[in-house]
């Protein structure tokens, strides 16, 4: 197994080609739960579960499945499938091991169903002809990138609560242009090949 | 047969998916408490949030498990207060009602407009942004609906002639119509309380009165009427205290611009029924104009001219002996 390999794609999903930053999938969980650090960090693990779980299990489906009798087509469909099962299957699980973390989610656990990113990560990994696991730990390394910047917003959001923000841009208007600063950051990555 | 594969392979991940799911539903289940549910079937399910909860659920949950005060469900009234109280075995706290009013009467009849609305967005809160609406008083209902698109109970409907009417026994008292009100003409009142000042406008009385017919003008008549001096004229508006207020009507009778409305149309007046009373004074106590005649121990009498038929006698006396009569006015 070629380590170096797994790095780079690590590394890359997670700084270079981070799925909110680079790619700008999953911008309404993104908003949606970084008021707080520690509802983002339960989300992270969410969507870490569920892309991870649904990278591998797509990848099953589209290589003994689709691929063999030419249904490649069914992509999407088949997949946002396997994801949906996934997202109730999470959501099941964390009611019953963690209720505070199942409260502090809210209705932002059944939006990972239609949140573009798990799609977009699945897609794409089919698409670089990753094999099983470089696609489990790209779909893996995604969700961390996603995690990250979650938090990052986060945080940013929660001293902002404190700053002295023009009345006319409190609230999400302020968060928007931090994400934006966030994401100019997230530029000095690009292009970094390893 | 080359057709079917597509159908067979997605039908069979569903169906694996479906399993799947359908078994961890089983392992994970989780065991709610009953009372939750019960509570939440007691409670009206209209998700208004006046409670303060996230929905009827959220306060469910916190008065079943976090033991929350019960009498905090406006819509349900003290019908639910009684099923919480049987619930949770706490002390029921009846709740006077209250209901949202429309503080103004300027319909497109008595309103003049400073302008023609041709927005293409017809809301309340983007007519406001144009010189505070299209009606010429700066105070009054602009009548595009935002009330109405807010209330959870359908209480509110836009009338033909441009304002918005409330019926008042449809309405749940969730406050969300006074919070979508971009000019503040709904407030909150007690439902015992049949007269209102229904006028907002606080400018001078001749600029009020050229915009609309219906405006307060200040000009303290029902006030110096008012048997119990609930009324009080303040920035040039009228505004009743519903604490002192007895129902009589005088107010709406010696208003000369109708600004103030009522229910009631028909005025009674009390009359005592000499076998019956006692002599007790309960009733002269009561009375807040001083008509109820008669010293301790002997028969009372009410004087007609100063009864302003407000019943408060009516209530007090524990005898039955005063009696409300329907009084012909001449006016």
């Amino acid at each position: 197994m070629d380590l170096g390999r797994l790095f780079s794609i690590i590394i890359g999903s997670i700084l270079i080609n981070n799925v909110i930053f680079a790619r700008f999938l999953g911008i309404c969980p993104f908003m949606g739960v970084s008021k707080k650090v520690e509802s983002s960090i339960g989300m992270g693990m969410a969507v870490t579960f569920v892309m991870t779980l649904a990278s591998a299990v797509t990848f099953i489906v589209h290589r003994f499945l689709l691929a063999p009798y030419n249904l490649e087509y069914l992509q999407t469909i088949a997949f946002i499938l396997i994801i949906a099962s996934l997202v109730q299957f999470v959501e099941m699980a964390i009611e019953k091991l963690s209720p505070s973390l199942y409260k502090a989610l809210g209705v932002f656990l059944p939006l990972i169903t239609t949140n573009c990113a798990v799609l977009g990560i699945a897609i794409l990994n089919i698409q670089d002809e990753y094999n099983f696991i470089e696609t489990t730990v790209n779909g893996f390394a995604g969700a961390i990138g996603f995690t990250v910047a979650l938090i990052l917003l986060a945080g940013t959001r929660e001293r902002l609560e404190y700053a002295n923000v023009p009345k006319s841009f409190r609230g999400i208007a302020i968060a928007f242009i931090s994400a934006g600063i966030l994401a100019m950051a997230f530029m000095g990555f690009s292009g970094i090949k390893i | 047969m080359g057709n079917l594969i597509p159908i067979i392979v997605l039908g069979l991940l569903g169906l694996t998916m479906g399993v799947f799911l359908a078994y961890a539903a089983k392992k994970f289940e989780v065991q709610r408490d009953p009372l939750v549910e019960k509570v939440n079937e007691a409670l009206p399910g209209a998700n208004c949030g006046a409670c303060g909860y996230p929905g009827c659920m959220g306060y469910a949950e916190a008065v079943a498990l976090h033991g929350a005060e019960i009498g905090f469900c406006s819509p349900g009234g003290n019908e639910v207060i009684e099923k919480l109280a049987e619930l949770t075995g706490k002390n029921a706290v009846a709740k006077e009602k209250v209901i949202a009013r429309i503080m103004c009467q300027g319909n497109n009849n008595v309103v003049k407009k400073q302008y023609e609305f041709d927005g293409e967005i017809r809301t309340c809160s983007n007519a406001n942004l144009y010189f505070g609406g299209d009606k010429a008083c700066m105070y009054s209902c602009i009548g595009y609906g935002d009330c109405a698109r807010v209330c959870p109970a359908d209480a509110i409907t836009i009338g033909d002639m441009g304002l918005a009417i409330i019926d008042e026994d449809k309405c749940i008292s969730c406050e969300k119509c006074v919070a979508a009100c971009p000019k503040k003409v709904i407030r909150m009142v007690p439902e015992k309380s049949k007269f209102t000042v229904l006028c907002s406008n606080r400018e001078k009385a001749p600029v009020a009165k050229k915009n609309c017919s219906v405006a307060c003008i200040a000009c303290g008549l029902c006030a110096k009427n008012c048997p119990v001096n609930a009324i009080e004229v303040k920035g040039n508006l009228a505004r009743i205290d519903t604490e002192k207020c007895v129902n009589c009507g005088i107010c709406t009778t010696k208003c000369p611009t109708n600004a103030i409305e009522g229910k009631i149309k028909d005025f009674k007046v009390a009359e005592v029924v000499e076998e019956k009373c006692i002599g007790c004074t309960a009733c002269a106590r009561v009375c807040p104009v001083n008509a109820i005649e008669g010293k301790v121990k002997e028969k009372h009498k009410v004087v007609e001219e100063k009864c302003i038929g407000c019943g408060l006698c009516f209530e007090k006396c524990k005898f039955d002996a005063i009696l409300m009569k329907e009084k012909i006015v001449v006016n």
